[in-house]
């Protein structure tokens, strides 16, 4: 685990500025930081799966859904402080993905067959909770907001709080994949992903491995959830569950680098900009046609997934002089 | 309520199973030769849905005459599409086919919101409402010639397979892709063929649609959803599969509206879709997964 020296100065600053960036960025920039660190955070829990271990998932809003629903659930009903909240928002989200890993990696289903499954679990429980009236069902489910201010302790307060909230989570993320990938656990799962059939005969429990990245991934996802229910204090299932929630978080790590533990960053601070910048020019041009934002959108995804297959960050790692990380 | 009522129901799952079923082919035939999982395929359908509504507009074409030149269309763009973009990507990982055909799917159904905006856009047909009378149960007369109609597309696509040389030459990428370009076959203009098939199919299948629906951007995801839903179930790969399992899904939508709640329809069909992906994930026609 040795670090370039030029990688970890230009880690410094970048830390640097992000620690110091509400006090100069006004509400606006700083709430277009906090959906980067977001989706940087989630996307990093679906690289665990996807980039490590090798198995696609296209569900991953059912964790988001299960982590922002219990926890949401638990503090506006019973006061629970989402900071416990969360632990029942971890053990769903893991519970779920177990039961869809278990049941897919036993009736060996894998490949697109293995992300058609996430999908319909997903589908399924989003349809599910239309129809669950303690949450509001598909009318959505609407988080109090404190009388009087803020209660940083149930998570309740101005985007500077929510802002060091997704810092320190897209952080702790960030180290976990870097001691995961450099531990055994981390070696097992490229064995798996590449070869599952040689790293079985090598003696890597497949099975355990596997059950072990998609429970992480999806508890780690559902912490995600947790946040953008307090952060947005409103719930709809389409909206926390649907199929264009999933694509939308995997965009990141996909176009930033995946099984890189940078990339997942990277791609989100590219994407979530680009589509601001994107309105922004729009309105500035005095523009108002909606969808043409996500034309150029599903355009520019097409130009880097043609032009740059392994995803942004190596080419920009190998520009900047930084080591390519494994 | 009266016995016809619940034969009336099920008849008309099976013409909309029909419709569903056309537009699952395409999808199984695109993934069973280029082993391409176009994800771009609902918005393939509602693309193929306005083109028939305009034509319906501007010219007064009846939808059910319009499947011919929207199919002709749809399958032109899949052909361009599949020679220009998706062929450089039928080596690479499946996350990256994945990536590139959201993007597609991103431009297809924002272009449509750009030139049609979000409101629902009707086909409002002289016969709209007339039904036919079959013993003592009443069906409606579009949905009959709609589901004729797609019936007709897929006998048409079965026929191509079977009895032209093409169709056997595409057959042969599908068996042995090596053994097709050892005999000297043309791999990547068949793979073009072949997107253009589906994505004619897809298209011929929106234009049916529209009859009994209107058309949306915002249903586009669903009908990709519906239709992975479909050929899994069917089997992938599978023409039979694909046609038997639209039916299938349309009769137990049909159902799971009239016994349990329209808003709960689609869990039946991602039910099933659990089940089939567990007992049997090659689908219920398909040979091996």
């Amino acid at each position: 685990m040795s670090v370039n020296p030029r990688a970890a100065a230009l880690g410094g600053l970048l830390l640097a500025f992000l620690l110091a960036a509400p006090a100069f960025l006004d509400r606006y920039l700083l709430s277009v930081l906090i959906v980067s660190l977001y989706f940087a955070y989630v996307g990093q829990a679906w690289n665990i799966l996807m980039g490590y271990a090798g198995l696609l998932s296209l569900g991953h809003a059912l964790y988001v859904g299960l982590g922002a629903y219990t926890s949401a659930y638990l503090y506006a009903a019973h006061g629970i402080t989402p900071l416990l909240g969360l632990f029942a928002g971890v053990a769903a989200a893991s519970a779920m993905g177990a039961i869809i890993g278990a049941l897919g990696f036993r009736f060996r289903i894998e490949g697109v067959y293995f992300a058609l499954l996430t999908i319909a679990f997903a589908e399924f429980v989003r349809i599910g909770f239309d129809h669950i009236p303690a949450t509001g069902g598909s009318g959505g489910y609407f988080l109090p907001l404190p009388p009087g201010g803020s209660d940083p302790w149930s998570l309740r307060g101005g985007p500077a709080l929510f802002y060091y909230v997704i810092l320190g989570l897209t952080i702790a993320a960030l180290a976990l994949t870097r001691f995961l990938v450099h531990s055994r656990i981390g070696y097992q799962w490229r064995a798996i992903r590449e070869d599952p059939e040689a790293a079985r005969a090598l003696g890597v429990d497949v099975f355990r491995l596997r059950m072990g990245a998609v429970a992480l991934s999806a508890g780690l996802t559902s912490i995600g959830g947790v946040f953008s229910a307090f952060y947005y204090n409103t719930m709809l299932p389409e909206q926390m569950f649907g199929i264009s929630r999933s694509i939308e978080m995997i965009l990141g790590p996909i176009v930033g680098g995946l099984g890189t533990v940078f990339g997942p960053i990277l791609g989100a601070f590219v994407l979530t900009p680009m589509g601001e910048g994107l309105i922004a020019l729009a309105d500035g041009l005095g523009l108002n046609v909606p969808g043409l934002k996500a034309v150029i959108y599903g355009a520019a995804l097409i130009v880097i997934v043609k032009f740059r297959p392994g995803g942004l960050w190596p080419w920009v790692a190998r520009k900047l002089g930084l080591e390519t990380p494994a | 309520m009266p016995i016809s009522f619940y034969g009336e129901v099920l008849i008309g799952g099976v013409l909309t199973g029909l419709i569903y079923g056309l537009m699952a082919l395409g999808l199984s035939v695109i993934f069973g030769v280029v082993r391409v999982v176009n994800f771009a395929h609902g918005e393939m359908a509602v693309l193929g849905m306005y083109a028939a509504y305009v034509l319906f507009v501007a010219f007064g074409l009846d939808p059910l005459i319009s499947v011919l030149p929207v199919g002709i269309g749809l399958f032109a763009l899949g052909y361009l599409l599949q020679r220009r973009l998706i062929s450089g990507f039928v080596a690479r990982p499946e996350h990256e086919q994945f990536i590139l055909l959201v993007g597609v799917a991103m431009i297809m159904v924002n272009g449509l919101l750009m030139a049609f905006g979000p409101d629902a856009r009707h086909v409002a047909l002289p016969y709209a409402y007339d039904a036919l009378e079959i013993g003592p149960m009443l069906v409606d007369k579009v949905r009959v010639y709609a589901a004729g109609a797609a019936l007709m597309a897929a006998l048409g696509l079965f026929g191509f397979f079977r009895f032209t040389r093409t169709g056997a030459a595409i057959r042969a990428c599908a068996d042995n892709l090596t053994g097709a370009a050892v005999i000297g076959l043309d791999v990547r203009r068949l793979y073009a063929l072949t997107f253009g098939l589906g994505s004619a199919c897809v298209g011929a299948a929106g234009a049916v649609m529209v009859l009994i629906a209107d058309a949306t951007p915002g249903q586009a995801p669903a009908l990709t959803m519906l239709a992975f839903t479909i050929v899994i179930v069917g089997g992938l790969g599978s023409m039979g599969g694909a046609l038997l399992g639209g039916v299938l899904i349309g009769v137990s939508e049909a159902m799971a509206s009239l016994f349990i709640a329209p808003s709960l329809k689609s869990m039946v069909s991602f039910g099933l879709l659990i089940l089939v992906l567990l007992a049997r994930p090659q689908g219920l026609l398909g040979r091996n997964a």
